[in-house]
C-alpha cells in the first residue's frame, strides 16, 4: 500500500523564513553531551540536544572534490571496537597481508604467496578529509578491486568491494583510550557480504576489534527526519519521505509519507526555537505533526506503527542500518551522528 | 629464514580453509582439550537407545579386533556388526579407539572388498582421527595386501578427513613413502593432493623436484603435478625454475567419496540443540537479520601471536635473529612450567578472547595487569554478549545452546580470576529487564554473583528493581536460586573487600577511588535488599521451609561480617525471617537461627570490647540500635526456647508478645509452656522420641516429665542428634543469660 497525502493540504500558520542566497555550510547537528566510558549515562538514547556547528566553506568545497565517491551508493553500516596497533603508517603493509588473505580466502586450501600477483587487488589508504576535528583518526579506506583475467597487464581494475572506517568528533570515545588504540568506531559498507566477512575477519584477527550491525531505531530515525529537514540544500530537491511499516499483520504492510521539501521545511521553521540546536521535544513536536496531519486524511495512526525509513535530500537511511549520503555538504554532519550512535553501540 | 616466515603465515591459515572443514576446527578443538573427547560421552545418560547402540559398538570393534579367518560377506554375524558400526557412525559419527581397529581390518585384506569398502564408508570421526591409526594404516599400505580400490577409497578418505587428525608429525614422517606412491599412475592425483596437505618446507628436495618434473613429461601437465610443484616452488623458488601458469580454476578434483556430506550431518546433529519455543519480539531497536551474519557466531578465538611482519622490519629481523629477547609464541606455551621460564617474553594473543580458554593465558593476564589487555577483552566479550543474548536480539533463540556454553565458559574465567568482568556487569544491567527469568538462568545468575563491588547508586535500578520484578513473579526455586547467587554476591564483596584492606595497609600509596564508607553502603545495601525480598517472599510463599533455608545460608554469611571480613557492619536479619524461623515447625532452620544468634553475638560482643579497649580509633562503630535489636530477639528466643515465656517477655514491636487477657480466652491449657525446647513445634518430635527412649515403659506421652535433670539429660540427647547451633546458643547465652542481659544493657 502506498498513500501519498495532497501535502498542498498543509496549512502552515507562520511564513516560511526566506533563504539568504548563500549556501548554509552549517551541519545539521553538532557533539552530543559528553558520556564518560562507563558512566550509567552511557546507556541513555542518544542526547537530547545537539548543537550546530559551522565549518568553513572553502574546506568544505575541497572535502567534496575528494569524497564525492561516497555520495549516492548504499552503504552498510557497522560498528567498530577500538582497533588495537592499528598505524596509519603501515597501511601499505595492510593492503599486502590483506590482498594474501583475500585471496588465501577465494583459493580456500592452496598455498598463497605474499606480496605475489592476486586476481584481487586490495588497497588500504587514508581519506584525510574525512574527520570532525584535528583530535579525529583521519578515515581509512579499504577497497577490493579486481583485473580482468583476459588481458591482466593493462586492463582498468574494477573496484568490487569498498568499505571504509571513519570518526568524526568521536573525541568522547577516544580520549580516554590508551595509546595503543586507535578509535574508528563507524565502519560503512558497500559490496557482497562475503567480501565483507572476509575483510572483517582479517580486521578482527589483526587488531582485535569486534564488527557489530548498526541498526537505527525508529526514535533516531525521527531524529534525522527533523534534523535533515531542517537543512538548506542548493539544487531542487526531491520531497521528504518516510516509510512506516505496521506490525503485527500476516503480510508486511508499508505506507510511504512523503512531504513537499518546501512544506517540511516550513513546519520545522515553525517547531524550531533556536536556531542551530534541536531538542527532543522539538524533535517530537515535528513528528506529531505529521502524525495527526496524516490522520486527519487518512485515519491512521502513525504512532501505532514503526517507522523504517527515512528519506530526505540530506541523506536516506533505513532502519537495518543502511544509509545514503545525498549532499557532501552534509557528509561530515550526517557521519558525525553515526559516529554518535556507533560509539553508544560500542561503550 | 624470511621466506620460510612468510609462507608460513600464507599458508597455515589456509590449509584449514579447506571446505567444510574449515568451521570445524573449532569443534576438533573441543574433542582434543577433552580427554574423553568421543561424542558417545556427551549423550544423554538417560538415552536406553544411546546406550544400546553403544554396547553394539564396543561389541562391533570386538569382533573386528578378534576375528581371524576370512568370513563372507553372507555371514549374519558379520551383518550385524557392519550395520552396527554403519548406523552410529552415520548418526553421531565414530568415537578417535574406533579408528585404529576398523582400518586394520579395511586394509589388512582380511574381508573381500565388499566389506572394506562398506568399513571404509563408514569412517566418519565424531571428534578427532588419531594419527597413529593413520600411520599403521599407511604400512599396511605398503604391503599391499588390500586391492587398488580399496587403497584409492582410502586415500579419498584421507584427504577428505586430513583436517581431523590430531597430530601431523609421525604423518609427515612418512612423507618419503606417500611420494613414492606417486609412480601409481590410478592414484596419482589424490597421492599429489596429499602431499600437498603435508607438505613442509623441508620435504622440498632436489630429488623430489626432479621426480616430479620427470612425471610431468611423461604424463603432460596435470593440474595435480602443478600444484604440486607450485607449492615446492612457493617453499623452494630455486629449485623450481620452470614456470608455472600464474591461474588454475580448479588443481585438485573433489576427492568425493561419501564422507563430507556424513560429516557435515553429523556434526550439526551433534551440535542440534533442543528447539525452544520462540519468545515474543520485544521492540527493542536490533537487527533483524534473516540468517546469522559473518560475525555474529561465538566463537572464542584460537589463541595465535600478534605478529605482522612488516616489510620494513624484515631485514631488522634478519640482523637481531639471534638476539634472546624474542618473543615466545603463545602457541607454543603448553605448561606452566613454560609459563614460568617465558614469562618475560611472553606476548598477549593476537584476539584477547582466546584467554578465555587458556587457563596458562589467565595466569598471565592475572599478574600483568595492563589497561589495554582488560580493554581489549572488555569491548570483546561486551559485543559478544550483546549481540548473541538470545532474549534481547530477534532470531537468536535458536543460539541459546550456544549462547549459555559461552555465558558458562565466562563465568568459569571470572571464578578463575577471582574478577567479575565489568563487560558482564554491563550486560546484565543491559539485558535483565528484558529478561524473561527462564532462559539461561542459572547461567545469568551466576553473573550476578560476580558483579563487581563499587560504591554506586547503579546497582539499585539496574540490578535490584529488574531483579525484584522478576523475583516476585517467579517460582519459589527461582526465588531461592536469586537468594543463593546474592549470598555468593555477598560473599564475593566481602572477599574483594579483605584483600582490598590487606593490600591498602602494605602500600599507603595506592588510594582507591572508593572509599570505605562508601563501599559499607552498597553492602549494607545489598542486605537490605535481600531482607526487604525475604519479608515479602516469606508472605508470598508462606513461610515456605526450603525458602527460609536459603535465607539464612545469606543470612549466615551475614551474621558473621565484623570478623571474619573485618567490616564494620552487622545487620540483624528482618523481623519478619526471624519470628518464621523462631516458631516454624523445621528443626533444621531453628538450629541454624541459633547458630546465627550465636555468630552475632560473638561479633557484637567483640565489637564491644574493641571499643570499649579503644585499641586503635574505631572509624565506624555500631549503632546502639542494632545491640537493642539484636537484645530484643534474644529476649525473644529465651523465652521461646528456655524459660517459658516468650509471650510475656517479647519486646520487640512486631514480636509475640499478648496479654495474660487474650491468652486465656485461647483457651490453651498451658500456653506459657508451649514454646521451650520440649514443646516447641520443632522440637517435639525429638520431646517425643526422648520420652519414648528413656520411659519406655510409658504409654502415655507426658512432655512435663522433662524437667529438672531430665532436662539436661533431654539437652545432652538434643545435641547428641546434631543439633549444633542449639548447642553453641544455650551454651553461650542462656547459662549466664542473667549477667549477659545484664552487661549488655548496662553497655547499650
Amino acid at each position: 500500500m502506498k498513500i501519498f497525502p495532497l501535502v498542498s493540504n498543509l496549512n502552515l500558520p507562520i511564513a516560511i523564513c526566506k533563504d539568504t542566497g548563500r549556501p548554509s555550510w552549517g551541519l545539521p547537528f553538532g557533539r552530543a553531551r559528553r558520556r564518560s566510558a562507563l558512566s550509567p549515562s552511557s546507556r541513555l538514547p542518544p542526547a537530547p540536544r545537539r548543537t550546530q556547528v559551522k565549518a568553513g566553506a572553502a574546506e568544505v568545497a575541497e572535502d567534496t572534490q575528494r569524497t564525492a565517491f561516497l555520495l549516492r551508493k548504499q552503504w552498510t553500516l557497522y560498528s567498530v571496537t577500538p582497533l588495537y596497533r592499528f598505524s596509519e603508517a603501515h597501511l601499505r603493509d595492510y593492503s599486502r597481508l590483506l590482498s594474501a588473505f583475500v585471496a588465501a580466502e577465494k583459493k580456500k586450501g592452496l598455498a598463497v604467496e605474499i606480496g605475489g600477483e592476486l586476481d584481487i587487488k586490495v588497497s588500504v589508504t587514508s581519506l584525510p578529509d574525512l574527520k570532525g576535528s584535528d583530535r579525529d583518526q583521519a578515515a581509512i579506506l579499504v577497497q577490493l578491486s579486481s583485473r580482468s583475467s583476459a588481458s591482466p597487464k593493462n586492463s582498468e581494475e574494477k573496484v568490487i568491494w569498498s568499505g571504509w572506517f571513519c570518526c568524526v568528533a568521536g573525541d568522547e570515545l577516544s580520549e580516554n583510550l590508551p595509546e595503543a588504540f586507535t578509535c574508528l568506531p563507524l565502519f560503512l559498507v558497500n559490496g557482497a557480504e562475503s567480501n565483507t566477512a572476509i575483510v572483517g575477519t582479517w580486521f578482527q584477527k589483526t587488531f582485535d576489534c569486534c564488527f557489530r550491525r548498526l541498526s537505527l531505531s525508529p526514535f533516531n530515525l525521527s531524529w534525522m527526519a527533523a534534523m535533515w529537514t531542517g537543512c538548506k540544500v542548493d539544487k531542487p530537491a526531491s520531497a521528504t519521505e518516510l516509510v512506516f511499516s505496521v506490525p503485527r499483520l500476516p503480510h508486511p504492510l508499508h505506507i510511504s509519507y512523503a512531504i513537499n521539501l518546501e512544506d517540511a521545511q516550513a513546519l520545522w521553521a515553525t517547531i524550531q526555537k533556536t536556531p542551530g540546536e534541536i531538542t527532543q521535544e522539538e524533535v517530537d513536536v515535528f513528528m506529531d505533526c505529521l502524525y495527526s496531519h496524516f490522520y486527519r486524511h487518512f485515519k491512521i495512526h502513525l504512532s501505532a506503527t514503526k517507522l523504517v525509513k527515512v528519506s530526505t535530500a540530506v541523506a536516506s537511511a533505513h532502519c537495518d542500518g543502511i544509509i545514503k549520503f545525498r549532499q557532501s555538504q552534509y557528509l561530515t554532519g550526517v557521519l558525525m551522528l553515526l559516529t554518535e550512535l556507533a560509539i553508544c553501540q560500542i561503550q | 629464514m624470511e621466506q620460510s616466515q612468510s609462507s608460513k603465515t600464507s599458508k597455515r591459515p589456509l590449509q584449514f580453509r579447506d571446505t567444510n572443514q574449515t568451521d570445524m576446527s573449532a569443534w576438533r578443538k573441543k574433542g582434543r582439550t577433552d580427554p574423553e573427547n568421543s561424542v558417545l560421552d556427551h549423550q544423554p545418560p538417560n538415552d536406553q537407545k544411546d546406550d544400546n547402540e553403544q554396547d553394539s559398538l564396543e561389541e562391533a570393534f570386538r569382533y573386528f579386533e578378534e576375528v581371524q579367518d576370512r568370513v563372507s560377506l553372507k555371514n549374519s554375524i558379520l551383518q550385524k556388526h557392519l550395520t552396527a558400526v554403519e548406523s552410529v557412525a552415520l548418526q553421531r559419527g565414530l568415537p578417535p579407539e574406533g579408528f585404529n581397529v576398523l582400518l586394520d581390518v579395511a586394509l589388512s585384506g582380511k574381508f573381500g572388498d565388499a566389506v572394506n569398502t562398506r568399513i571404509l564408508r563408514s569412517l566418519i570421526p565424531a571428534s578427532v582421527v588419531p594419527e597413529d591409526s593413520v600411520v599403521s594404516s599407511v604400512s599396511w599400505l605398503c604391503v599391499s595386501k588390500c586391492s587398488g580400490n580399496v587403497q584409492l577409497l582410502f586415500l579419498k578418505w584421507l584427504i577428505t578427513v586430513f583436517d581431523f587428525i590430531d597430530h601431523k608429525e609421525q604423518l609427515n614422517a612418512l612423507y618419503g613413502f606417500f611420494f613414492s606412491f606417486l609412480q601409481e599412475e590410478k592414484m596419482c592425483p589424490f597421492v599429489c593432493h596429499l602431499l600437498y596437505l603435508l607438505t613442509r618446507k623441508e620435504n622440498v628436495k632436489p630429488f623430489r623436484v626432479r621426480r616430479l618434473l620427470d612425471l610431468q613429461a611423461k604424463m603432460g601437465t596435470q593440474p595435480y603435478l602443478q600444484a604440486l610443484l607450485s607449492l615446492y616452488k612457493l617453499f623452494c623458488p630455486e629449485l623450481v625454475t620452470i614456470t608455472l601458469p600464474r591461474k588454475m580454476k580448479a588443481y585438485f578434483r573433489d576427492p568425493e567419496g561419501p564422507w563430507k556430506a556424513a560429516i557435515n550431518t553429523v556434526r550439526q546433529r551433534n551440535q542440534e540443540n533442543t528447539q525452544v519455543a520462540r519468545p515474543l519480539f520485544l521492540g527493542t531497536a536490533q537487527p533483524q537479520s534473516q540468517k546469522r551474519k559473518w560475525n555474529t557466531q561465538i566463537s572464542i578465538p584460537a589463541s595465535s601471536t600478534n605478529k605482522i611482519n612488516f616489510e620494513e622490519d624484515r631485514e631488522k629481523k634478519c640482523i637481531d635473529l639471534h638476539s634472546t629477547n624474542e618473543s615466545f609464541p603463545v602457541e607454543q606455551l603448553q605448561t606452566f612450567s613454560q609459563l614460568l621460564q617465558n614469562i618475560h617474553r611472553l606476548e598477549f594473543p593476537s584476539q584477547m578472547g582466546s584467554v578465555l580458554t587458556n587457563p596458562l593465558l589467565l595466569h598471565y593476564m592475572n599478574c600483568f595487569k595492563d589497561e589495554s589487555v582488560n580493554l581489549r577483552l572488555y569491548y570483546w566479550m561486551e559485543q559478544t554478549l550483546q549481540q548473541e543474548c538470545t532474549w534481547c536480539v530477534v532470531d537468536n533463540s535458536q543460539y541459546e545452546e550456544e549462547f549459555k556454553n559461552f555465558l558458562e565458559t565466562v563465568y568459569e574465567t571470572e571464578c578463575f580470576l577471582q574478577e567479575g568482568f565489568s563487560s558482564c556487569e554491563e550486560f546484565l544491567y543491559k539485558s535483565l529487564p528484558l529478561w524473561d527469568g527462564f532462559c539461561c538462568r542459572s547461567q545469568i545468575l551466576r553473573f550476578v554473583s560476580w558483579i563487581p563491588l563499587r560504591s554506586s547508586s547503579e546497582i539499585k535500578s539496574h540490578l535490584y528493581n529488574p531483579l525484584a520484578q522478576l523475583f516476585f513473579t517467579s517460582s519459589l526455586y527461582f526465588k531461592c536460586s536469586v537468594l543463593e547467587s546474592l549470598k555468593e554476591l555477598l560473599q564475593n564483596w566481602l572477599n574483594c573487600q579483605v584483600t582490598r584492606l590487606d593490600s591498602e595497609s602494605d602500600s599507603e600509596v595506592h588510594s582507591s577511588n572508593t572509599t570505605l564508607s562508601g563501599l559499607v553502603n552498597t553492602i549494607a545495601e545489598l542486605i537490605h535488599f535481600v531482607g526487604w525480598i525475604s519479608t515479602v517472599a516469606l508472605r508470598l510463599e508462606s513461610n515456605h521451609t526450603f525458602l527460609l533455608h536459603f535465607i539464612l545460608d545469606f543470612y549466615e554469611t551475614v551474621c558473621d561480617m565484623y570478623l571474619r571480613y573485618d567490616l564494620p557492619l552487622l545487620i540483624m536479619p528482618p523481623p519478619r525471617v526471624f519470628y518464621a524461623v523462631l516458631l516454624g515447625m523445621d528443626s533444621v532452620n531453628l538450629n541454624q537461627l541459633c547458630y546465627i544468634m550465636h555468630r552475632y553475638r560473638t561479633n557484637l560482643v567483640t565489637a564491644k570490647e574493641n571499643e570499649l579497649s579503644k585499641k586503635k580509633i574505631l572509624q565506624f562503630k555500631f549503632s546502639n540500635q542494632t545491640y537493642q535489636e539484636y537484645n530484643k530477639y534474644l529476649t525473644a528466643m529465651v523465652g521461646c526456647l528456655w524459660t517459658s515465656n516468650v509471650f510475656q517477655k517479647d519486646i520487640h514491636p512486631q514480636g509475640i508478645a499478648m496479654d495474660d487477657e487474650l491468652l486465656k480466652k485461647t483457651e490453651v491449657p498451658d500456653f506459657k509452656n508451649s514454646f521451650n525446647i520440649v514443646c516447641h513445634p520443632a522440637l517435639m518430635s525429638y520431646a517425643f522420641f526422648y520420652l519414648q527412649q528413656a520411659f519406655p515403659d510409658n504409654t502415655t506421652v507426658d512432655f512435663s516429665l522433662i524437667k529438672g535433670k531430665e532436662w539436661n539429660r533431654y539437652l545432652e540427647y538434643l545435641y547428641l542428634q546434631g543439633l549444633d547451633g542449639l548447642k553453641v546458643f544455650i551454651e553461650s547465652s542462656v547459662k549466664r543469660i542473667s549477667q549477659a542481659s545484664h552487661s549488655k544493657s548496662g553497655n547499650v
